[in-house]
Order: C-alpha cells, then sequence, then structure tokens
C-alpha cells in the first residue's frame, strides 16, 4: 500500500452522485443551434476565421489561438455559421461574449483529420502545436490551455497527478469517463508524461468509486510507471493541491508552481481529450456533462460544445419547480444566468436546483468565533478573522492573514452556523485589492509622467538660458549682429499672425489624435473591462447587503 | 440562493447553545440533589431576567428580535451566572447581575459575538465586588447545615427575605469549601484537621464535590459532540493540577492537593462552560492552551493569596483581556508556508 498523506480540515457534504451515475455516458442529441464563445479558456480570446454564411465542416477550426496563452475553437459538428455576435455566456456575470453561432446540417460531417499512428517520434514543439490547435484545455475546471503546461521544466518534474477524485458533489462526469474510458486516459496520461519527461503517474480516485478505481487500476496494470489509488472521499481533496499533498505530501502554496517543486496535475478529462486529439486529431469539440438534480433521469452526456444548455437539461428531462441551472458542484459551482447560453468547455455538470434541493439561505447572525470554519479550511487559514478583516475592510491586515491563500471551495460557508456567506466576503476583498493595485499602478504611471514632463521643462528653460547666455556673450564679442535688429523691428500683427498659426496648427494635430486606450477596444476587451466592473459592482452590493450582519427575515 | 456553497450543514448558532445549556443538566440535577431546589429558582429568575433584558436591548439597539432570542445564548449567560452565585439569596441579586451581564456585558459591546468578556462573569464580578455579604451566603449540604430548609422557606427567603421564625441566615448557610479553607488556614488551622470538617467530603467539598463531577460530565459531552475542543479544559485542568500539586508538594500543610483543587469551586465549570465560550476565548489551538493555562495559574493564585473565595471569574475575565493578543501570537503556518516561519 502506498502512503497517503493528509491535509487539513475537509468537509463530507451529501455525495449526491447515486443519481447519475448509474447510466453509461449517452450521446447529447445533434442540437438545433450550437452558440461556441471564442473564448472558453484562461487567456486571448481566439481570432474568428470564419465569416457568416459560410460551411463549416465537424472540427474545423473556427476560432484560430491568438496569443502567447491560447486556444483553438472549433466547429462541433458540420453546418452553417449563422451569426457572430455578442451572446449570453455560461458565466456568472451574466455578460455576453463574442460568440459564434452554428446552425448544424445535420451531416455531422468531419474535416479531414490528421492522425498519428505513432506519436513518439514526432517533436514535442509539434506535439504542442497540434494540442493547441485542437483547442485541448483543462477540463477539470480551470480550462488552462494545456498545451502552456506540458513541457520539461527547468526542474525536474518526477510526478504526474492524474485528478479523478471528483470530490464535488453531483457530479459524476470524471467518474464515468474512468469507468469507460479508462485506457484511452492512461495512453493521454503517457503522452503526457513523455512531454514532461516524468517519471511517474499517480492517478488519485475518491474510494467512493469503486467501479471506475478498478477500471482505472486494471488499466494502470499495462503501464509499468501509473498508478491509480483509492483516496479518501473528503471535500475539497479534488482541488489539485489537495490531491498533490495526499498523493506525494507536497504542499503547494499558492503563487508558487507546483512544477517547481516537481510535480505537473491534469484532469482525467483532459489526459482522455488530449489523446483524441494527437492519436486521431480529432479537436476539442465535446466533453462528458453531468446533468443532474432536479431532472427526471440523471445522467450523464457526451455534450457538442455550445449545445444549448436548456436543450441539454431538456434531454434529462426538467423537471417543475426547477428554479435555475448551477454550472458545476454545489459548493464552488455558478448560478447561470440564462440557460440559453451554450455547453463550453468547463461545463463539467448541470444542476438544475430547486428549493427543495438547496432551500433559500437561513439569517445571517454575527460570527460566535465558534471556529469549525478554521477547522475545515484546507488552506490552513483563520476565516473567522480574514471576515472580519474583510467586514472593516482592513485589506492590508487580511492580505497579512494569506487572504490569497484562500481557495474558495466554500467549506468554511458551509459549516457556519451563523450561515455567514464567507467565500463571498473573501472574493469581495480580493477584488478590492486588485482595484486598489490598479489604482495604485495608474497613479504611480501618473506621477511618473508627471515628474517627467517637470523635468523635461527645467532642462528646457536651462537650455535656453544657456543658449541666450552664450549669444549674449558673442555680441558683447563682437558687433551686435543685425539679426536682433531685425527681430525687434518685426511688426506686432506679423508676430501675432504667427502665434495664431502655430495655436491653428496645434488644434489640427490634437484633432487627428484619438485617445488610444478607450476607443479601440476588441470587443473581448470591452466585455472583459464590463464583466470586471459588473462583478465588482455586484459584489459591493452583497457586501453592503449583508454589512451589519443583520439577521434577515 | 445567488452564490455557492449553495449547500450548508445543518448546524445553528442557536443548537449549539441548546447543546451547552444541556450538557449543564447533570450537573444542576446534583446541585438540586445536594442543596434543595433553590438553585432551580434562581435559574428560572436569570433566564426570565436574561431573555426580558436581551428583548429590550435588541429593542434600544433596533435589531431584530426574534432570531437572536431564539439564538439561546442570552439564556446560557443567565444559566451560567445563575451557577456561579449562591442559590439562596435574595431575588434582586440573580436579576440584577443577569441584567448587568446582557445588557452591559454584552449589549453595549455590539451584542452577540462582539463582547470581549464572558458577560456571565462580568456579572459574577459586579455581584461579588457590589454585594459581598450576599455573595458569600452559600447553602449548606443537605443535611449538614444547622438547620434544614425546606422549599418553602427557602422560596420565602428569596422572594420576601424571610427566614422561618428561630432561624438566621447563617445557620442554614455557610461559606464554600473552598472560603473555608482559607479562613481556616488564616487562623493558623492544619490541614489534617481542617480537611476532617464535615463539608468536606472524599476530595473536596461535600456536595460540590459532585457537582463538580456532574459539570465534568457534560463537558466531556461537549466535547465528544464537538461543540468545544479539548485544548481549553484540559491544558486549564492540567495546569491547575499541576500547579497546585507542586504547592502541595512543597508545603502540604499550607496547601490542598490538586484533586481538592479540580474540584472545588468552579473549576470544572470553568474549564467547560466558561472558559470556552468562543466569543471570549482565542481561536487558534495554541492560543487556547496559553489561554487556559494563564487561567489556571491566575486561579489557583487568586484562590490561595486573593482576597476571593474563588478565582476563576477574575482569571477568565483577565484572561479575556489577553485574547487579541494571544491570537495574533499564535497565527498557525497556513498550507504551504510551513517553512516561512
Amino acid at each position: 500500500m502506498r502512503k497517503l498523506y493528509t491535509f487539513h480540515g475537509g468537509v463530507h457534504p451529501d455525495t449526491c452522485k447515486a443519481q447519475s451515475n448509474g447510466r453509461p455516458i449517452a450521446k447529447a442529441k445533434l442540437p438545433s443551434k450550437l452558440v461556441i464563445p471564442l473564448r472558453q479558456h484562461v487567456g486571448h480570446g481566439a481570432r474568428v476565421v470564419v465569416e457568416v454564411g459560410e460551411h463549416v465542416k465537424k472540427g474545423q477550426i473556427i476560432g484560430q489561438a491568438e496569443g502567447h496563452v491560447s486556444s483553438s475553437v472549433h466547429a462541433s459538428t458540420s453546418g452553417t455559421i449563422a451569426a457572430i455576435d455578442m451572446q449570453p455566456v455560461a458565466h456568472p456575470s451574466g455578460l455576453p461574449e463574442l460568440c459564434v453561432t452554428l446552425i448544424p446540417d445535420g451531416l455531422d460531417e468531419w474535416v479531414t483529420l490528421e492522425p498519428l499512428e505513432d506519436w513518439r517520434g514526432i517533436p514535442h514543439s509539434d506535439l504542442r502545436h497540434r494540442l493547441r490547435n485542437a483547442g485541448v484545455v483543462g477540463l477539470g475546471g480551470a480550462v488552462f490551455p494545456s498545451d502552456m503546461k506540458l513541457y520539461a521544466h527547468k526542474h525536474k518534474i518526477r510526478t504526474l497527478v492524474l485528478n479523478g477524485a471528483e470530490c464535488e458533489p453531483y457530479i459524476t462526469c470524471d467518474d464515468l469517463l474512468m469507468r469507460e474510458r479508462a485506457e484511452e486516459i492512461l495512453m493521454g496520461a503517457e503522452l503526457m508524461r513523455e512531454l514532461l519527461h516524468a517519471d511517474e503517474v499517480l492517478i488519485g480516485i475518491e474510494d467512493n468509486k469503486p467501479e471506475a478505481i478498478a477500471a482505472m487500476q486494471n488499466a494502470a496494470s499495462k503501464h509499468s510507471s501509473m498508478e491509480a489509488i483509492a483516496v479518501p472521499t473528503i471535500y475539497p481533496g479534488g482541488g489539485a493541491k489537495q490531491l498533490i499533498r495526499v498523493l506525494t505530501g507536497i504542499e503547494v502554496a499558492a503563487g508558487v508552481r507546483s512544477t517547481d517543486l516537481g510535480v505537473q496535475c491534469f484532469n482525467v478529462g483532459t489526459a482522455y481529450s488530449a489523446w483524441r486529439a494527437i492519436r486521431f486529431g480529432e479537436p476539442l469539440i465535446s466533453r462528458i456533462v453531468t446533468v443532474t438534480g432536479n431532472v427526471a433521469s440523471p445522467q450523464n452526456f457526451e455534450a457538442l460544445i455550445g449545445t444549448p444548455i436548456a436543450e441539454l437539461i431538456a434531454e434529462a428531462g426538467q423537471l417543475p419547480g426547477t428554479t435555475g441551472i448551477i454550472m458545476g458542484g454545489p459548493m464552488m459551482g455558478v448560478l447561470l444566468p440564462s440557460d440559453k447560453a451554450g455547453v463550453i468547455k468547463a461545463t463539467n455538470c448541470l444542476i438544475a436546483a430547486s428549493d427543495a434541493l438547496f432551500p433559500p439561505p437561513k439569517p445571517v447572525l454575527p460570527c460566535i468565533r465558534c471556529t469549525r470554519c478554521a477547522e475545515v479550511c484546507p488552506a490552513e487559514l483563520q476565516p473567522q478573522d480574514l471576515y472580519w478583516f474583510a467586514r472593516a475592510k482592513n485589506l492590508a491586515k487580511a492580505e497579512d492573514y494569506h487572504l490569497f491563500d484562500c481557495i474558495e471551495c466554500g467549506a468554511c460557508s458551509y459549516v457556519c452556523p451563523s450561515n455567514i456567506p464567507l467565500v463571498q466576503y473573501y472574493r469581495f476583498a480580493k477584488s478590492e485589492i486588485w482595484a486598489q493595485q490598479a489604482g495604485q499602478k495608474a497613479a504611480d504611471a501618473a506621477r511618473e509622467r508627471h515628474e517627467f514632463r517637470e523635468s523635461r521643462l527645467e532642462r528646457e528653460k536651462r537650455e535656453k538660458a544657456e543658449k541666450l547666455a552664450a549669444k549674449e556673450k558673442a555680441a558683447a564679442k563682437g558687433a551686435s549682429p543685425p539679426v536682433t535688429d531685425k527681430q525687434n523691428a518685426e511688426p506686432v500683427d506679423e508676430m501675432q499672425r504667427k502665434i495664431q498659426a502655430a495655436i491653428d496648427q496645434a488644434k489640427a494635430q490634437a484633432a487627428t489624435v484619438k485617445p488610444r486606450n478607450t476607443e479601440q477596444l476588441t470587443p473581448q476587451q470591452m466585455a472583459e473591462i464590463a464583466e470586471i466592473e459588473a462583478r465588482r459592482a455586484r459584489i459591493r452590493e452583497i457586501a453592503q447587503a449583508s454589512t451589519d450582519a443583520q439577521p434577515r427575515e | 440562493m445567488l452564490f455557492s456553497p449553495y449547500i450548508t450543514k445543518p448546524d445553528s448558532v442557536s443548537k449549539i447553545m441548546l447543546q451547552v445549556l444541556f450538557a449543564l443538566i447533570p450537573g444542576v440535577i446534583l446541585y438540586v440533589w445536594f442543596y434543595g431546589p433553590a438553585i432551580l429558582v434562581s435559574i428560572l429568575l436569570a433566564s426570565v431576567t436574561g431573555l426580558s433584558t436581551e428583548a429590550l436591548m435588541l429593542k434600544l439597539r433596533k435589531r431584530p428580535i426574534a432570531p437572536f432570542l431564539k439564538d439561546n445564548s442570552a439564556l446560557l449567560t443567565a444559566w451560567l451566572l445563575a451557577l456561579s452565585i449562591p442559590p439562596l439569596a435574595p431575588w434582586w441579586l440573580i436579576v440584577v447581575g443577569t441584567m448587568f451581564a446582557i445588557a452591559i456585558a454584552k449589549h453595549l459591546y455590539g451584542g452577540l459575538g462582539s463582547n470581549p468578556f464572558n458577560p456571565a462573569m462580568i456579572g459574577y464580578a459586579v455581584l461579588i465586588i457590589s454585594f459581598p455579604s450576599q455573595m458569600t451566603h452559600w447553602l449548606a449540604p443537605v443535611g449538614l447545615g444547622s438547620a434544614g430548609l425546606d422549599f418553602q422557606s427557602q422560596l420565602n427567603y428569596i422572594l420576601k427575605g424571610a427566614l422561618p421564625d428561630g432561624l438566621t441566615l447563617d445557620g442554614v448557610t455557610m461559606a464554600t469549601p473552598l472560603d473555608t479553607l482559607k479562613t481556616q488556614l488564616h487562623m493558623n488551622g492544619q490541614m489534617q484537621s481542617i480537611l476532617e470538617m464535615p463539608i468536606y467530603g472524599r476530595v473536596a467539598g461535600v456536595g460540590s464535590e459532585w457537582v463538580s463531577l456532574g459539570f465534568l460530565l457534560g463537558g466531556l459531552y461537549l466535547y465528544l459532540r464537538r461543540i468545544i475542543s479539548w485544548h481549553i479544559p484540559a491544558v486549564f485542568l492540567i495546569t491547575l493540577f499541576a500547579i497546585s500539586g507542586a504547592f502541595h508538594l512543597i508545603d502540604p500543610a499550607r496547601h490542598a492537593g490538586p484533586l481538592f483543587q479540580l474540584f472545588s469551586g468552579a473549576s470544572m465549570l470553568g474549564a467547560f462552560f466558561i472558559l470556552t465560550d468562543p466569543i471570549t476565548s482565542p481561536a487558534t489551538p495554541r492560543g487556547r492552551m496559553i489561554f487556559a493555562s494563564g487561567a489556571a495559574i491566575l486561579t489557583y493564585l487568586i484562590r490561595v493569596y486573593g482576597g476571593f473565595p474563588d478565582g476563576v471569574a477574575f482569571a477568565t475575565l483577565l484572561m479575556n483581556i489577553c485574547v487579541p493578543l494571544i491570537d495574533a501570537w499564535t497565527q498557525p503556518a497556513v498550507f504551504g508556508r510551513k517553512d516561512e516561519r
């Protein structure tokens, strides 16, 4: 038996997984349309490379990865581009993003793919390029472009941790994927191990998934460097930092790269997609989505990216009394502002919420410092102190107490007997600090500009004075040059005309210059700015509402 | 339901406080067994006063009344104060103490969660400073005083201040075992002969040692239900045991043994119910241990060298002052940063 480590805290919410893990993965029906956002990943949005009206094939690139950290976006099926515009996306802000709307033609006709029989002879940079072009990103929720994480680091990477823990209640997509496609996951893991030059692959699976563990152990027995390990079921044991700790004993602090400590971590779904992308040339155009909660038959679907969420939920039979759709799990998921948006690469689970499943929050009482939050905090923070600092807007103190080590897992809010929405306070404090830092940066830049201008004016004045002095000296030496006389003799109206001309010129110049930073923004940038502003406004509103921590009846 | 997490553990302040009240019951039952039902009158008076003062203060502070009244915190303060003062006392004693505890020590500092000092102990301190004589008349255990007092007479005294004809207060009450020991030692009594007085039982006071055992049982229940952590009670009792043991070893003639200290006065009540009040005790495990050991040392010193019959209340209040400092000092290392310290 491998020695396992533990991490501090954690909670044991009802797992609610049995509802959806009893049925095999079903292929979702071809939807009536697909709404595919161009930015589903961390980094730059992809650049649109198709036009409205154009016919595309399944797997064809519709958004080209652009910039250092980016990933491509593909047509999930064959059809016609109906629109390229701002649409609501699966994001809590409810703000629109640039999306490609695709009307399927029903043929589901693939573009010519470039499979690789044997990837071992291929240069690693080519493999990374293929992954980037195939749009492979982290499917555990972080959606970070995978190619960016798959290279031999300065520091030797010993262990590749494959995350199949799936600790959030309700979610079973990784469970089913591991049960049904274990071999392909491990082929992907082998590819990743090679790209990382790692020694071993440790696959962590929570022990409430015996079928998945058996399947993965069976598949892992064919690879000498791999081991599928049952880890204790505890939330948030599936957090990358927590799983790395459990499997290797290494603690990766906030702001530290796990690779510097010799570990890299990927979700099992990402390994599977990476394998499909390299071996078969298939881009990431679908993923497994758990549809559960207030539905008739909870189940996992293999859904095309862009499938309208309402259509996918309908396949499981949405029941009356649904109050909203949660994307992700009940601990860290987000309540979607609209079910019109499309499934994105980060959509691991859709829960139809109802008052019976998720009752409205109870009245908030003051903190009694019972420290249940500190007992369950996996980051070993003192949530009760951070709460006070966030409430008092004592942001420097909050940072001192390691606010930014908070992973927002929600364990503290889950156990709080006073029903305080602790995580919201931390998000609020974090966003306030970011805003302050941005403000500070702008102020620093302005001050620098001002100081530079002052010194330039000073220098010009000095130079002028020196020039004048030199001239006077020259004049004193020889006869006074006639030029001076002529200058003096210039008629006054002539001078005024010249001044006016200079002013006009300056005005004309000013008119041609446009402020560059505020007008020529891409829709993505505008969306980003608006989104940030909206999020801050909303958080502020919430914070305001509960500032007094008064019971609300 | 706007933000994650959308699920919560079914736990509440009200349930926590209720469990603490529940854990006091074994001690209260033993109290009634050994001293008669007067304590129940005190608890009732304190409860009514506590709840009405709480309601009044909430109204004055324009806070919602019902949810706060239901949190059971005022009730707990009332019970703890009632258990800390003599049950056979004029009714206004417990009423004044409870009012002060709730109105001044709790609400003037901001109400639930904001009070730096344990309200019940503030109530106790006010009473013992303002009404020292009423605070020293403790009921004698049943069958021990020069005259017994039935419930009717106890009630009569509490409400009307009248004792049955021919009885004096001194006849039905006595000093606590701790106080008796201190007085006797002052009068140059010998430890051995003092402890042979009828007021002393197996390890400490004849009834109070049992009541202490009741609180110990209730405290263990709180620990098992994870309402309190082991740090404060364990460290408090161990430190008290160690310091009294050390003094006892050095000078057994003038210092009672460690078990006497553990089962006397408010040692058990303090260890499990008073010092563990989360609002007024440190939040970090190391902080709790420092807090508890400090409280134990102060308790012992006040008991032995101070002028008050017991030291737990003042030790608690003195350590309450240090809580913010202790918390700041004992911040635990966070995940992944254990080497940074």
